[in-house]
């Protein structure tokens, strides 16, 4: 059992947690994640770490509310307990000296953006961060990423707050102006993603994201995570997450990540049923 | 005084009946039946079932104690060498092992060796479970400390001699569950879950803490569990990742590995969705590729979630296949249909990228490979679709990589397996390993018959005498 110390609802949709979990906290590091079982009949998702703090074996979470599961785990409040907590799974980001570095979130996905540029500052990376959400009403962490980046450009899909468009009008304004950009990382919407490969490939500018397939074992042994990286099989927790996204068939990863559309559709609705919940819009 | 050629039978749930629902095939013997099987035992002199046997059960002993109607005997016999016989009873291949080398096989039928190992241990756990039990004898405390990597077979079976050595006995499980293979693969109908609790949870009364939502490797390492107190390790983290074949549109949606599709069922119980939230494609015409015990295990679980039609596709022909032969018989009894010598070459898929149909091929034996079995070859020309909305794949596995990354100078194999010595000692001191992970998959037993020489290995390190 996995104690939650804090609950934060950040934007709609969007919620903040801080679980105990003292082993996990102790290696965590940019690029790793966890898989959290709610309770005994749950199911298995892995949620990408958002922050850990190795003193007080506390790390952090950043969900997205989708199905049952997600809306399951936002009912839970502090003091209550998870089920279990396994990680930190997945290889840790490679992370290095590279020079001139553009980190581009999107949406959920600039919560783990979060640790991952404050290390590539540590390392003596000058960081970019692109970070893209729906609308002014959903933007989350803007302070915390301007703290370790050294410029920070905003999005927003319908212009109510920083730029109008997507991230990747940013990041090819950005390589239009003939900016050197040694090393690219996304960490989005797989279709995101997709589209920062197809702009940063133009001019082989290496891109890492962080595939967020389907997975049941997140330790090797189950294959539920396969994805297609340079024509060969590989394994999301084995492997990865992190991948050169070059190399990745995204195609292939949006059409896995749909097997379940249905029975997603059939858990969530009898969970709402159940419980009286209606969607907050 | 007259001899029984034939072996008692054992009921069993009709395949009409059984084809719909999880519960256990067979239904186990009577007391009756028990003793008169029993008695079928000549007591030879040279009992070369005990040596067929992984860990060396005393077969003829406890047999015997059966036919004297001395359960609580028969039990103490089997707990000697075995800590977990309502589970081998079950799955242990015993036609290839201990009833393979059976003196009234020369004459008749072996005695049913497995069978009468069931029976004394589903009588153990009904008295367990009426509060009725003596806990197996342990040695006193001597103060050292042994993790256990993996709650599977073989890291039971060396928890559970060592915790009966006086040792400090720790497991790490990565599943919010223990039993590894025994509870994520082994069906329920083959292997009803409570069982493995039960026996697990003997095992924890004996003093074995077990530490679950832990994945050596990751969330902590074998140099940090002995930094950390252990004096020893034992890794028995099982086979690894499935392997898949590597053809065209082997990654559309609806094509499992048999990891894949079991541990849904089996550990994650999808298959009481939305009971349970996880989910699984809910088939009609299914294919299952290989033909070892997890393709029947496969095969026989698409059918119980209802496919309507399910194909078991197999390149060699029937006598190559490495399922037991009970395995293979109770497939063919609920209509698996098979497709031997026959392989896929590429799946098909539909607009929504889910697979829609199997191409194969027809294949003919030649000469004999390295496996001493005769290698397959396709017949050009001889191409074929199956429609089919799901595939699994059962042809095997490849060793998980984390461990041996993780761990400065420990020595793996051609093949990314652990290397042991033949006392299951690894290349690093006071670590330990065995079953799959050290030999590649293979069963149940072998695994538990690995792990108990382990322990026996660790003791004997921990005094000095290794």
């Amino acid at each position: 059992m996995f104690k939650i110390l804090e609950k934060q609802k950040l934007v709609p949709k969007i919620e903040l947690m801080q679980i105990e979990a003292p082993l996990v906290a102790k290696k965590a590091e940019p690029g790793q994640f966890v898989v959290i079982r709610v309770n005994e009949n749950g199911e298995r998702i892995p949620l990408t770490i958002a922050d850990f703090d190795r003193n007080k074996g506390v790390i952090t979470i950043v969900f997205q509310k989708v199905g049952k599961t997600t809306h399951l785990l936002a009912t839970k409040n502090k003091g209550d307990v998870i089920a279990d907590v396994l990680g930190p799974l997945g290889n840790p980001s490679e992370i290095n000296h590279f020079g001139k570095v553009v980190c581009i979130g999107g949406g959920v996905g600039v919560a783990p953006i979060y640790p991952l540029a404050r290390k590539l500052k540590k390392n003596g990376n000058e960081v970019t961060t692109i970070v893209g959400y729906r609308s002014k009403d959903y933007v989350f962490w803007e302070e915390r990423i301007r703290n370790v980046s050294d410029r920070v450009f905003v999005a927003t899909n319908d212009g109510s707050y920083g730029e109008k468009g997507f991230v990747t009008d940013i990041l090819k304004r950005l390589m239009d102006r003939g900016e050197r950009i040694d090393r690219v990382f996304a960490i989005g919407p797989a279709i995101m993603m997709k589209v920062v490969c197809d702009v940063t490939r133009e001019k082989a500018i290496k891109t890492m994201v962080s595939l967020n397939s389907l997975m049941v074992c997140g330790m090797g042994m189950c294959g539920a995570c396969r994805v297609i990286v340079g024509g060969e099989t590989k394994f999301t927790c084995a492997d990865g997450p992190d991948f050169d996204g070059h190399l990745v068939d995204f195609n292939i990863l949006m059409e896995r990540l749909n097997t379940y559309k249905e029975e997603e559709k059939i858990s969530f609705e009898k969970w709402k049923e159940e419980v009286g919940y209606y969607e907050d819009k | 005084m007259k001899i029984n050629k034939k072996q008692t039978p054992m009921k069993e749930q009709p395949p009409e009946v059984r084809k719909h629902n999880f519960n256990e095939v067979p239904l186990g013997y009577s007391k009756e039946e028990a003793i008169l099987e029993a008695s079928r035992c000549l007591q030879c002199p040279t009992h070369p079932c005990i040596d067929g046997c992984p860990v060396h059960i005393n077969i003829p002993g406890f047999i015997k104690a059966i036919r004297e109607n001395n359960m609580q005997l028969a039990i103490d016999i089997i707990h000697q060498s075995n800590s977990l016989p309502a589970v081998t009873g079950r799955v242990c291949p015993q036609e290839d092992q201990c009833q393979a080398v059976c003196v009234m096989g020369k004459i008749g039928d072996p005695v049913a060796i497995g069978r009468l190992e069931r029976y004394v241990a589903d009588w153990d756990l009904d008295n367990r479970r009426k509060g009725e039990f003596k806990l197996p004898k342990k040695e006193k405390p001597n103060g050292k400390r042994v993790a256990i990597v993996g709650s599977g077979p073989s890291g039971l079976a060396c928890a559970g001699d060592l915790i009966k050595k006086g040792y400090d006995v720790t497991i790490f499980e990565g599943f919010h569950k223990t039993g590894g293979v025994l509870v994520y693969g082994i069906p329920e109908f083959r292997l009803p879950k409570s069982i493995v609790h039960e026996e697990i949870n003997l095992l924890e009364k004996l003093g074995i803490k077990i530490v679950t939502d832990v994945l050596i490797g990751r969330t902590m390492t074998i140099p940090e569990l002995l930094n950390n107190g252990f004096d020893a390790v034992f890794i028995g983290a099982g086979a690894g990742l499935p392997r898949f074949m590597h053809i065209p549109g082997e990654n559309l949606a609806g094509i499992y590995s048999a990891n894949e599709f079991l541990t849904r069922v089996n550990l994650m119980k999808a298959y009481k969705f939305p009971e349970y939230d996880t989910p699984i494609k809910k088939a009609k015409r299914v294919a299952v590729i290989g033909g070892g015990n997890v393709a029947m295990d496969s095969a026989r679980t698409a059918l119980r979630l209802g496919a309507e039609h399910v194909y078991l596709i197999y390149r060699r022909s029937r006598k190559e296949m490495p399922a037991r032969e009970e395995e293979i018989y109770h497939a063919e009894e609920e209509g698996i249909e098979f497709n031997l010598l026959t392989n896929p070459v590429r799946y098909i898929g539909d607009e929504r990228g889910f697979v829609k149909s199997a191409e194969c091929i027809k294949m003919q034996l030649g000469e004999k490979d390295a496996s001493g079995r005769r290698r397959p070859i396709p017949i050009e020309g001889s191409e074929f679709t199956i429609d089919v909305d799901q595939v699994i794949v059962a042809i095997g596995t490849t060793p998980n990589p984390i461990i041996p990354r993780t761990t400065a100078g420990l020595k793996t194999g051609r093949h990314g397996t652990i290397w042991a010595d033949e006392n299951g000692a690894t290349s690093v001191k006071g670590v330990f390993a065995g079953g799959d992970i050290v030999t590649g998959a293979a069963t149940v037993i072998t695994a538990m018959g690995a792990g108990r020489k382990a322990a026996d290995s660790i003791d004997k390190y921990l005094r000095g005498k290794l």
